[in-house]
């Protein structure tokens, strides 16, 4: 940053409003800042804010907004989509230290929490209450809520229980003008427009959170877990659906292919049933006497589709033991592979069988294999593309390939993202999943929020390249577009 | 019709909306207010088109589903035209496997209900007025009793196309029960009153429909003796779709009644052990009468933390004994939502009095009280929606999606 840059008059305002401490300027400090859970996407922040409290926020916000700096929030910075890549004329803004659960209400069903605290934090202040948080994204130890609210996170049990979106009531919010609203709160349906609902997965784009009132659940009374083995993923795919068609609800259905399995073995020996080339993890969760009879029928249902092998979880330990493989799915890729690219698509559950055989067909194709972990009950894909990065051209081949997946999601009316969010990475591929008014439409809410186009910019919805457009949230080029390493649109 | 609209007008609405389109007359009346003009129209396209004319003669359009909702929040300023959804009713897309449907707007509850019917399917949403389209019910955001288990219209709702102010058709969200690309307009369209566009194809979240549905009801003297009962409820490791409260008059008892779903013998042993929690309980196939009805004629609106239910249903009776006058309360218990029905010929000012008192309880309770529908004349004295919170970025929002405010001018928040 040189001292004349734009920002450099920003930085320095900063040094004036905030505690001693909370501005980290070192370029070394820096660095473990420049890129999230995606790490192709990076960009070094002129400064980083440590923030302490929604104040400090605040002040932050307000600085930025008077030097129309633009500006990055970030929580533990778990992403998967460089949403919170930072800007390199820019302020960082970083929420891991605000990490108090304010209050947890059992008798309301309810905990206040600070945008730090992890999301199983939220769960641990519940449990004491027989309590807890419903979403569990697979990162749910270090993940922070703050970030769990902009990307709307989700989890395996988000079959049954839903999204963030469906357990966030309330917020403190700090717009991209640097005022402090409260929307929602305790009780549903606040008058007026649903605000909540709207910033909720808006990755950052519309304000800071700083304070954030979630629902919490009463615990199950019992959780059946059941690991089922097929020849194929045909005959998996079909028990998926015969087991929706039973009227079951399960809290989670997961779906690992063969090479999937294969790679698992090699890096955690979960010991899944050998030959399987398609393991299912169902798992039933509620009133006990519902449970028992609703596993029996997820049962029966996979064993008519040809499951020749099942073993349900005696225990806690049991459990853990089936959803071990499944957790270290990702990073057993690197048995098989140097390097991986993880999708995140959806297609609608009735087309998982046909869309895993076009996967195949692609695959085949370009002489790149693909291991197949997902969600099937909710036909969110996790395709993870094998490639090796000393092989010239094979990264670009693996990068075509994981797009042509997405195009299959979208031709089958699905989404181009079902989890990790749009970020830096997905923008190109929003255009193909929406119109330019469709996008345009969503730019409205941005502009009402963010009129400078300083919160967060050039992230999550592309923005309109025609003259004689609606306010374009994002001014000036990306700098990871300066540097080269990603094209912006 | 009203001189204030240019000559013409009619005739480009007949040329836009060729499924039909005429004169407004007295039986046409939004909330009291005249529209000039009414377009059927029978697809987006021709809602489109019918949008594009409309602001092209600067016309403030008020959209209509069955018409069962027109007289809730503030009446509109103005209506140039009245768009009738009534013929744009049907199931689009209904692949069962995936428990999604895609309907247009118009379509009742009621027939989408037996459609789904027929595959053991439903959209969880209670028919909380009877003859509610799809599209009412997402853009009053009402919901009844399930939303307890399943969540309000707003937790089912996964995907839209809406026609902006200008005729712009855009699609939200998707047919995907998960999907995280791009805002989640959905939710911002939820409960909006038809303020910020006009929603003509709604995707839903479908469950299945239970085998068993067995209502566990209990009566209370008071809702001090209705408390610890209740907070047992929540606890329960019986999973009730519904915990609900009716109290047909100010000092009557308090009747609750939970509802479990699911295959018939656990649901046997949940409902006994609900009953067990509530004491004294009944358990019955059917669901007592003043089930997931809305009282009225004037109804207000309660919100608050579940744990103040008890003390708003105290504070309710109390204002309303003071006034003298018969009020029946009813609402979801488990969620912090009920409403308060007056009769039609209170006075305005007793009503304003009571929604004060009822505004400062709810407060209180960490909620707010709103007046749902009232009397016309009545309206014009009350603060209907009281403080919002977040009410200048909701403007600003407005401002966006509606610049020429064309879009049921007057009828929400803050005069939006």
């Amino acid at each position: 940053m040189s001292p004349s840059s734009p920002v450099a008059a920003a930085v320095k305002a900063l040094g004036s409003v905030l505690r001693s401490g909370a501005l980290l300027t070192d370029p070394v400090e820096l660095a473990t800042y420049e890129c999230d859970g995606l790490t192709n996407f990076r960009a070094r922040p002129a400064v980083a804010v440590l923030a302490t409290t929604a104040e400090e926020v605040a002040a932050t916000v307000q600085t930025c907004a008077r030097f129309g700096t633009p500006f990055v929030a970030r929580g533990s910075g778990t992403g998967l989509s460089g949403g919170s890549v930072p800007r390199s004329d820019g302020v960082l803004l970083v929420t891991a230290k605000m990490r108090s659960v304010l209050s947890v209400r059992p008798e309301d069903q309810r905990a206040i929490v600070e945008p730090g605290v992890t999301n199983l934090a939220v769960s641990r202040a519940g449990a004491p209450h027989g309590l807890f948080y419903a979403p569990d994204p697979s990162s749910q130890q270090v993940c922070s809520v703050g970030g769990n609210v902009a990307e709307n996170s989700g989890g395996a049990h988000c079959l049954k229980y839903g999204f963030t979106t469906n357990h966030v009531t309330g917020l403190e919010v700090v717009t991209p003008e640097g005022e402090t609203v409260e929307l929602g709160g305790m009780a549903p349906d606040t008058p007026g427009y649903d605000l909540v609902g709207a910033f909720v997965g808006s990755e950052g784009t519309l304000g800071v959170a700083t304070k954030v009132t979630l629902r919490l659940l009463p615990m199950p009374e019992a959780v059946q877990t059941m690991l089922a083995a097929f020849a194929d993923v045909d005959s998996a795919g079909r028990a998926v659906s015969a087991i929706v068609a039973a009227g079951l609800v399960p809290a989670a259905i997961e779906m690992m292919d063969a090479l999937a399995i294969s790679a698992v073995e090699a890096a955690v020996r979960c010991e899944y049933p050998a030959g399987a080339g398609a393991v299912l993890i169902v798992e039933l969760d509620g009133p006990r006497a519902e449970v028992e009879e609703g596993i029996a029928e997820v049962r029966r249902v996979c064993e008519e589709e040809g499951a020749f092998e099942i073993r349900f979880a005696a225990d806690n330990t049991e459990r853990a033991a089936i959803w071990r493989g499944r957790k270290a799915a990702f990073a057993a890729m690197g048995r098989l592979s140097p390097s991986y690219i993880v999708q995140d698509g959806v297609v609608p559950r009735s087309s998982l069988g046909d869309v895993l055989h076009e996967i195949g067909a692609l695959s085949e194709e370009a002489g790149i294999r693909v291991a197949n972990v997902f969600h099937a009950g909710d036909g969110n894909l996790h395709p993870l593309v094998l490639f090796d990065d000393q092989v010239l051209g094979e990264e670009e081949r693996a990068e075509e390939l994981s797009e042509a997946i997405l195009g299959l999601c979208i031709a089958r009316g699905g989404s181009v993202t079902g989890e990790h969010g749009v970020g830096l990475h997905k923008l190109a591929a929003m255009e193909k999943m929406f119109s330019p008014e469709d996008l345009e439409t969503m730019l409205l809410l941005r502009s009402a929020f963010d009129p400078e186009g300083i919160c967060n910019p050039g992230k999550a919805v592309p923005t309109p390249r025609l003259c004689g457009e609606p306010p374009r949230p994002c001014q000036g080029s990306h700098p990871l577009q300066e540097a080269g390493v990603a094209e912006i649109f | 019709m009203s001189p204030a609209f240019a000559p013409g007008a009619l005739q480009d609405l007949e040329r836009a909306c060729p499924s039909g389109a005429r004169p407004g007359t007295e039986v046409d009346t939004i909330d009291g207010v005249a529209p000039s003009f009414l377009a059927y129209p029978k697809d987006t396209r021709e809602v489109a088109r019918v949008l594009k004319t409309a602001s092209s003669y600067n016309l403030p359009v008020v959209v209509r589903g069955a018409g069962t909702k027109q007289d809730w929040g503030t009446p509109p300023e103005r209506v140039g035209l009245v768009v009738d959804l009534s013929q744009m009713t049907g199931v689009v897309e209904h692949v069962s496997d995936d428990l999604v449907v895609r309907a247009r707007a118009g379509t009742p509850l009621a027939s989408l209900a037996a459609t789904l019917a027929g595959v053991r399917q439903r959209l969880p949403v209670d028919e909380v007025v009877a003859g509610s389209t799809i599209g009412g019910v997402v853009a009053t955001g009402i919901s009844g009793p399930l939303r307890y288990g399943h969540g309000a219209v707003r937790d089912l709702l996964l995907g839209l196309t809406v026609v902006r102010a200008d005729g712009t058709v855009a699609r939200a969200g998707s047919k995907v029960v998960k999907n995280v690309a791009g805002y989640d307009l959905p939710k911002l369209f939820a409960g909006s009153y038809g303020t910020l566009g006009v929603m003509t194809e709604l995707t839903f979240k479908l469950r299945p429909l239970p085998d068993q549905r067995l209502f566990v009801s209990a009566s209370y003297p008071s809702p001090a003796e209705m408390a610890p009962h209740l907070a047992e409820l929540l606890r329960s490791q019986a999973v009730p779709a519904a915990i609900e409260i009716d109290r047909a008059e100010p000092d009557a008892a308090v009747q609750v009644c939970a509802l479990v779903e699911g295959r018939p013998r656990p649901a046997e042993v949940r409902a006994d052990l609900l009953s067990r929690v509530m004491r004294d309980a009944t358990v019955s196939l059917e669901a007592p009468p003043w089930w997931g009805s809305l009282p009225g004629p004037v109804t207000f609106k309660l919100t608050g933390a579940i744990s103040a239910v008890p003390s708003l249903i105290g504070q309710a009776r109390n204002c309303c004994a003071a006034a003298g006058l018969p009020a029946r309360l009813w609402g979801s218990a488990g969620t912090g939502v009920l409403y308060l029905g007056l009769p039609s010929g209170t006075d305005p000012e007793q009503l304003a009095s009571i929604l004060d008192q009822l505004r400062t309880a709810a407060s209180e309770a960490q909620g707010h009280a709103t007046v749902l529908r009232a009397p016309a004349k009545s309206k014009a004295t009350l603060d209907i929606w009281g403080p919002v919170p977040g009410l200048d970025l909701m403007r600003r929002v407005k401002q966006r999606f509606d610049p020429g405010r064309l879009l049921s001018p007057g009828r929400f928040v803050g005069g939006i």
